[in-house]
């Protein structure tokens, strides 16, 4: 009962600044997705400068990264809001991986220490987001639980959701397959990297937060 | 090689905080089982699984496999449908079934709507992690 009643709480407060403070657009997803090199397009293409490093292997966003007042046009319509990339949500960590993938013992130990701090502060940012992107790759299996958790918690606080199947660009890529996963949200095929379908992913977003 | 299976009925967690549920399935995955929950975990409750065990990652720990397996009615005609959601809604959180492993252990729980696959990792591999 209590919970309920703080539920409600929060979501009148949020309501109500919502309207005043700056819109909060978040990048979520699991690690290796393709969040961060979304977040450089979007940024490219309207703030002319980068977000943060991209990289092969996993984890390599370990800290919420905020990028303010990013203002998108299109027509008469403009958008206004700051871009949040998130630390990839995973399950498990080891070290060892990232030892196969070339890095030290040491450096991989650090790695692995700075990550799994990464991934709470991904979820505690939850609770901060207006709308959030899930960012897939929709090479892999969507059927993951980190993707079904992720999507769950952003419906159980009443967050819009985007769901984004990146790398079009590679031949497997199966966005179907995220639509069958996922049938009651939007998902849209992109490329992040080669900038495929990405005004159509500008003009979701203006459907979502305008 | 052997797998340890361990069986939570429902009634076993009913009345736990959120934060008694994760401890008991994150002991026993500790002990290198897994859990066959009976039915769900609310949606917070798994996002504070997650962060828990990120918490708790070390040498020896790294970090768990996670599925939830739930009656979808996705491809159901509308009179089956409107049953499954009868009974989902009766049954609450109780409906379904998680499964929790060691990620030592599992690699990969691959779940299709109709099929569930543990991958394990070949033994020879889980030792590595002991020799350090
Ligand atoms: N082929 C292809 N590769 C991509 C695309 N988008 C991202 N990548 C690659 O995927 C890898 C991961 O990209 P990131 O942007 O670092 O992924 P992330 O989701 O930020 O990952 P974490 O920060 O680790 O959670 C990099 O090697 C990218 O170059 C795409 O659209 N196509
Ligand atoms: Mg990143």
């Amino acid at each position: 009962m209590l919970s309920v009643m703080k539920k409600f709480v929060n979501k009148v407060f949020r309501n109500l600044f919502r309207k005043k403070s700056v819109l909060k657009i978040g990048l979520y997803g699991p690690p290796n997705g393709g969040k961060t090199t979304l977040a450089n397009r979007i940024c490219m293409d309207w703030l002319g400068e980068e977000m943060g490093v991209a990289s092969p292997i996993e984890h390599e966003t370990r800290e919420v990264q905020v990028k303010e007042q990013i203002n998108i046009k299109s027509g008469n319509r403009e958008i206004s809001f700051s871009l949040v990339d998130t630390p990839g949500i995973a399950t498990k960590i080891d070290y060892e991986n990232f030892v196969r993938k070339g890095l030290s013992e040491d450096e991989a130990k650090q790695r692995a220490k700075e990550a799994t701090k990464g991934v709470i502060d991904a979820i505690k940012w939850l609770d901060n987001m207006d709308v959030v992107i899930v960012v897939l790759d929709a090479t892999r299996d969507p059927y993951s639980q980190v993707n079904i958790t992720i999507i769950g918690n952003l419906a159980a606080r009443d967050i819009p959701v985007l769901i984004v199947g990146n790398k079009v660009d590679i031949r497997k890529a199966d966005v179907k397959k995220i639509k069958a996963a996922f049938p009651q949200y939007d998902v849209l095929g992109i490329s992040a990297k080669k900038g495929t379908s990405i005004e159509e992913f500008y003009e979701a977003l203006f459907v979502l937060a305008g | 090689m052997s797998l340890t299976l361990q069986f939570i009925p429902y009634q076993e967690i009913e009345n736990l905080s959120s934060l008694g549920r994760i401890r008991k399935l994150l002991n026993i995955v500790k002990e290198k089982k897994i859990v066959l929950l009976e039915g769900r975990l609310k949606k917070e409750e798994e996002a504070e699984l997650i962060k828990t065990t990120m918490e708790e990652i070390n040498q020896d720990f790294k970090g768990i496999e996670l599925a939830v397996i739930y009656p979808g009615t996705q491809n159901l005609d509308f009179v089956r449908k409107l049953r499954v959601q009868f009974i989902n809604a009766l049954l609450g959180d109780r409906q379904g079934l998680t499964i929790v492993g060691p990620a030592s252990i599992i690699k990969e729980i691959k779940k299709d709507p109709n099929r569930i696959q543990l991958l394990t990792l070949e033994p020879s591999k889980r030792q590595s992690g002991k020799k350090r």
